[in-house]
């Protein structure tokens, strides 16, 4: 069972981010990245990470994916019109992708062990009782400053979308 | 690794750390390769995501939450980071009419 969901979603993920990757219009890219942002959050629930897999798909997939294709519709932009790069740039990146993708699998592989395996239910430490302890507890001081950090942001993104700019 | 040929029942801890490899590979791919500023904005989104997924996986191993935590940070930045990027995307193509990333080049030696 967790092997059939682990291949369904990470297919459709990698999938999905070819997709993101060949299309030229940005809108089937973004829309691309909400598929792959959904299947990881299937993935996250598969490891027991319930809190996160939520946060995911509300965040994620939900705010920051609007704000993307908000962003894409309010420029009206059409697909890329010149071709992606140079011919030769593409008959070497794709071999190189290619390659590194292999050496990372073998490097995993040899690695971590074959027995280490993931069952549904393994960790159930993921819920939004333990995320929350640790957040609050353990994790006070660096969520505090993420705090300073979106306000900065809201600061940022209202200077930069002044007229004047 | 050789793929069996049927499906085992609990997944190897190995495939989600390749999965992960393979989806920030794509997105150095989407990044290096398109031409467009919102597309490449969005290969980075999906090189956090592989990384996320890369945090979790640990956390799962160590039997910590520690790697939700970080994967949570990770996501506040993320969000941080759309925000005002789109915003500088908006700024750049009401002064340049351009989304093209070869043609803002001004900071270029």
């Amino acid at each position: 069972m967790e092997g059939l969901l682990f291949l369904t979603f990470a297919t459709i993920a990698v999938l999905c981010a070819i997709n993101l990757v060949l299309q030229t219009h940005p809108i089937s890219s973004a829309l691309s990245l909400i598929g792959v942002l959904g299947s990881v959050a299937v993935l996250y629930l598969l490891l027991g990470g319930e809190f996160i897999a939520a946060v995911q798909l509300i965040v994620y997939a939900g705010a920051i994916m609007v704000l993307f294709v908000f962003v894409i519709m309010l420029l009206n932009t059409g697909a890329e019109k010149r071709p992606a790069r140079k011919v030769l740039v593409t008959w070497i990146s794709l071999p190189l992708l290619f390659t590194f993708i292999a050496l990372a699998a073998m490097l995993i592989g040899a690695q971590v062990p074959k027995t280490e395996t993931v069952t549904f239910g393994g960790f159930a430490g993921g819920t939004t009782l333990s995320v929350g302890r640790a957040l609050f507890t353990q994790y006070l001081l660096p969520f505090e400053i993420t705090s300073i950090l979106i306000l900065v942001a809201i600061l940022g993104a209202v200077v930069l979308a002044r007229k004047e700019i | 690794m050789e793929l069996p040929l049927s499906l085992p029942t609990a997944v190897p801890l190995s495939w989600f750390l390749i999965l992960s490899a393979i989806l920030f590979m794509l997105g150095i791919a989407g990044f290096l390769l398109r031409r467009n500023i919102i597309t490449v904005f969005m290969s980075i989104e999906l090189m956090l995501n592989a990384v996320n997924l890369t945090f979790v996986t640990f956390s799962y191993r160590l039997k910590q939450v520690d790697g939700h935590i970080f994967s949570f940070f990770v996501m506040v930045v993320a969000a941080a980071e759309a925000a005002v990027g789109l915003a500088i995307i908006l700024t750049v193509y009401k002064n340049r009419s351009t989304l093209e990333i070869d043609e803002v080049s001004s900071m270029k030696l």
